[in-house]
């Protein structure tokens, strides 16, 4: 009896093992990096603002309060596409976005802007993406959420939508919505 | 039309010159050691190819931060340390041995050394009642399998 079950039980353990993998890369875009930066304090960081080239912000002049730390460039498509939820983020004023300007031309970045509009409270620059390795970066847009103390609490890759600002970001820094 | 032709296959090796950005290595030995290194790193954007092939933007970035990084003294260890912290394990084509990684590792093993009970099983099974019968074992067909 057992020996003539066995091979289809066999079989329905094989498929419950490879339905198990499709169902597992459905619910998680195997693109996504999980970053290891979670829960750790975020890289130290001193780089020049886009609107004033001469003066620099650090690791240390944003502990204090939570802050989103926008990856983007005038290069992105996806940043387009972002946009409108950045500026709701903004005008919302709940958290402050700090835009993080990477590998991108001083003048490109700043036509993008007066085209599209200017979200950002800060905006440093990442000319060479140098910085944007210390932060695992490795495309745009990608969004961080630094809480107050200046740990990594949260990474989102890709365009940041309503959803994950309201049931990722916004918990984490403790707001309801 | 074969000018055309010619062109393309000039544009297309042109393509691959441009992904193998050139570095100032010190000598042949240090070359082959940025060779090895960056081919058993994974390009963070495109998983499917190692660092030391892809011509995306971040992994020619990568290539000259490990350059810098071999130049400044750092053995292999250090650098692949360096890239885990900022992007995990991911960039690595041999995943560290931890605990969630075991079954990783060790599965594969397991479910062969499963098959082998399985099979000595069987054939003790089989021999068994070859050695009470005195004959080879019918071929019936629930033993078609």
């Amino acid at each position: 009896m057992l020996q003539r079950v066995l091979p289809l039980l066999l079989f329905i353990a094989l498929a419950g093992l490879l339905y198990a993998g499709v169902r597992l890369s459905a619910t998680r875009d195997p693109n996504v990096l999980p970053s290891p930066l979670i829960d750790r304090p975020a890289p130290e960081f001193n780089l020049p603002t886009l609107h004033a080239p001469e003066q620099s912000i650090s690791r240390a002049d944003l502990l204090g309060k939570p802050y989103l730390l926008n990856v983007w460039a005038s290069w992105c498509a996806a940043c387009r596409l972002e946009h409108p939820v950045i500026e709701r983020i903004s005008a919302e004023g709940k958290i402050q976005v700090i835009g993080f300007n990477y590998k991108d031309e001083t003048a490109d970045a700043t036509r993008w802007l007066q085209q599209f509009g200017d979200p950002y409270a800060k905006i440093l620059v990442d000319r060479d993406g140098r910085s944007g390795i210390e932060w695992g970066v490795y495309g745009a847009p990608e969004t961080f959420l630094v809480d107050a103390t200046g740990v990594v609490r949260f990474k989102h890759v890709g365009p940041l939508s309503p959803d994950v600002y309201r049931e990722q970001i916004l918990p984490r820094i403790g707001v309801t919505p | 039309m074969r000018l055309a032709g010619l062109l393309m296959l000039f544009w297309l090796y042109a393509g691959q010159a441009l992904a193998i950005d050139p570095l100032p290595f010190a000598d042949a030995a240090q070359e082959q050691r940025f060779r090895d290194l960056t081919a058993e790193l994974r390009c963070v954007m495109c998983q499917n190819q190692s660092l030391a092939d892809s011509g995306a933007g971040i992994a020619v970035d990568l290539r000259r931060e490990i350059f810098e990084l071999m130049s400044s003294g750092r053995s292999d260890d250090e650098i692949k340390t360096f890239l885990t912290e900022r992007y995990g394990d991911f960039v690595l084509y041999n995943p560290p041995i931890k605990p969630s990684t075991l079954l990783l590792w060790f599965a594969p093993f397991a479910i062969l050394l499963a098959g082998a009970i399985f099979i000595v099983v069987l054939l003790r099974r089989r021999g068994a009642r070859f050695a009470q019968t005195g004959n080879a074992p019918v071929n019936d067909s629930r033993e078609d399998w």
